[in-house]
């Protein structure tokens, strides 16, 4: 089983230094793309072997290149989104931590085929340990000529630079990155203009997760048939899954696109601890549809995770057992919501306060009947097209589906006041 | 007043970016390493430096949640209070951590050592619960284990 992202980060998590990083391969495909490729080229490439971004949405990167104007003189950005902060999700962190230059590598490389000027690493400020790997690999990278001006002989030149954020779940939405990177608030933008043509300070931008863009130097050195045979699935490549709450052995492993739930719980993550009954998931972190136990044949690829009803997400599952109140689950993750909510449009910023309000009176004992309801509306009113953003809708999708799957927990709360469980979580 | 190396550090910022506005986060930033918060004569210094209304460069200070405008204590607390690490029992930490420092979240210790903020997910999910104090990050948390990893912060 190949594993091209992780296989060399070190057991014990310890960065790849450049070096290292050079000794198995790194760097390579730069070299061949500056002298062999022109910058549509590994655009196209990227696009054949139909790359779907590892941010969460799954959008097609090479077709996301292709939007970039590549005629016009002026700064062009490449952004490489590593601000992490999903509940549930660590994936990102395994990457910037272990294999720094690959990321670079691959930010080279992409900003060489949109022909960016600039390159940014946004990061997320609870990252130390990654900030501090990241900046001695960017200053590794300049003194190798890996960047700069005239990269490796030739004449594309890139300038790279770290920005670490200073908290807030809206600085992962590619508009409101952009409104934090120039300093102010971050909200998200009106789109069109998309990024791709009008982001940055007006410029053209592309912005692309961690793990999307650890893929590009891959791609560049061994194709895109390559690519596709790494997956069980049509979604080509593997993907870096990941297991929370209370199993055996929680840990993220990289695995080939499509396997199943049931794999990834019992073989990965050792399945259930002793005396816990796996009642549900989030397969893609905090803003992902549940599924549950009639589910875990679902191959974990886009297409598959949509057609059960959920998405892939981020693909860093977070297991509800038995013991756990589901109510008190969904509870916790709307005031999460509520918190990080820019409180933009008016919706989100009012109505995720209330579902929070209402999942805390059901807990304490006060919820009444027509609560369910009122959740319910919430759900259809926060849904997609009726937010500015995606965080309400993503707000969304844990209630309404533990609304389908676990009522009758809902409903015991409001018959019985109280909330059922032993350990009341608050 | 700024002082000569904060106006040092966000003049060199301001050397990276078109418009000044642009370096309002790192001016933030810097004087908050300098000074722990940001005080409201230090938001008018800001915007004075980099032409910005005091009101802008307010509602950029207020908007995050890691620029503290109101005095904290010599260590932050950071207790993640998401998902995984609300299966895993983070609220008994929480129970422990107020009955040692007797604090409750948003609240400095007496003698100004601590401050305790809770925190959306550390991205340390598979060793959950877990908090970071300052710059560093414990994981796989029990109760027990809070006294001993307090003792190292004076
Ligand atoms: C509220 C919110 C938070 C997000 N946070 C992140 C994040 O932390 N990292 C990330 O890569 N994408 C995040 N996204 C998705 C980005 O907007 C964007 O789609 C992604 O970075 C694109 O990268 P990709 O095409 O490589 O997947 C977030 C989206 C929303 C709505
Ligand atoms: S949906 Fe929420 S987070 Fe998105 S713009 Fe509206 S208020 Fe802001
Ligand atoms: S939920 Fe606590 S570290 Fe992710």
């Amino acid at each position: 089983m190949e594993r091209p992202l992780t296989q060399h980060i070190p057991d014990n998590g310890a960065a790849l230094h450049l070096r290292e990083y050079e000794a198995v391969g790194g760097y390579s495909a730069l070299r061949k793309a500056l002298r062999d490729m022109e910058p549509a080229q590994v655009s196209t490439l990227v696009k054949e072997a139909n790359l779907k971004g590892r941010g969460g949405a799954g959008f097609a990167t090479g077709m996301k290149w292709s939007f970039v104007p590549m005629n016009v003189p002026g700064p062009k950005y490449l952004i490489a989104n590593a601000d992490e902060m999903e509940p549930g999700t660590f994936k990102d962190r395994w990457l910037l931590e272990g294999n720094p230059h690959q990321l670079l590598e691959g930010m080279i490389l992409a900003s060489y085929a949109i022909q960016a000027t600039d390159a940014f690493v946004f990061l997320r400020w609870a990252y130390k340990d990654a900030a501090r790997e990241m900046r001695q690999a960017i200053a590794d990278a300049y003194t190798a000529g890996y960047l700069g001006k005239n990269i490796l002989g030739s004449d594309f030149s890139l300038e790279m630079q770290l920005h670490t954020g200073v908290g807030r779940y809206m600085c992962g939405e590619e508009t409101a990155l952009l409104n934090s990177l120039e300093g102010k608030r971050a909200t998200p933008r009106a789109k069109p203009p998309f990024p791709q043509v009008s982001g940055l300070f007006g410029k053209p931008t592309i912005v692309n997760n961690v793990e999307t863009l650890s893929w590009i130097s891959h791609i560049v050195n061994n194709g895109e048939a390559w690519f596709k045979s790494l997956s069980h699935t049509a979604d080509g490549g593997t993907k870096i899954y990941g297991v929370s709450g209370r199993v055996n052995k929680p840990g993220a492993w990289e695995l080939p696109m499509g396997i199943t739930m049931r794999e990834l719980l019992e073989e990965h993550a050792g399945g259930m601890r002793n005396g816990y009954r796996f009642r549900g998931a989030l397969p893609g972190g905090a803003s992902t549809d549940f599924l549950t136990d009639a589910h875990l044949d679902v191959k974990m690829d886009f297409a598959g995770v949509a057609a059960a009803g959920s998405r892939l997400g981020t693909g860093t599952m977070v297991v509800l057992d038995d013991h756990t109140c589901p109510v008190g689950f969904v509870h916790n993750l709307e005031h999460f919501f509520a918190q990080e909510s820019c409180g933009f449009c008016t919706p989100c910023r009012e109505g995720l306060p209330w579902t929070e309000k209402i999942l805390w009176s059901l807990e304490n004992g006060t919820g009444e009947p027509s609560d369910l309801e009122l959740l319910e509306r919430h759900a259809r009113l926060l849904g997609p097209g009726n937010t500015f953003c995606a965080l309400a809708p993503g707000a969304m999708e844990p209630l309404q589906s533990a609304l389908k799957y676990f009522r009758e927990d809902f409903e015991q709360h409001i018959k019985e006041k109280k909330c059922p469980y032993a350990h009341h979580q608050h | 007043m700024l002082s000569a190396i904060e106006i040092e550090k966000i003049s060199h910022e301001l050397r990276h970016v078109p418009v000044k506005k642009a370096a309002c986060i790192e001016a933030l930033k810097i004087v908050q390493q300098e000074r722990r918060w940001i005080s409201d004569e230090s938001v008018a210094d800001i915007a004075a430096m980099l032409e910005m209304s005091t009101a802008e460069v307010d509602s950029v200070a207020t908007f995050y949640n890691l620029i503290f405008r109101q005095p904290v204590g010599r260590h932050i607390i950071l207790l993640c209070d998401s998902i995984s690490c609300y299966v895993m029992g983070y609220t008994v930490l929480r129970q422990r951590l107020h009955e040692i420092l007797l604090i409750g979240y948003g609240q400095t210790t007496a003698d100004e050592r601590f401050t305790l903020l809770p925190n959306a997910c550390l991205g340390t999910c598979d060793h959950a619960p877990a908090l970071m104090i300052d710059d560093d990050l414990y994981r796989d948390l029990q109760p027990a284990d809070l006294e001993q990893i307090l003792e190292k912060y004076h």
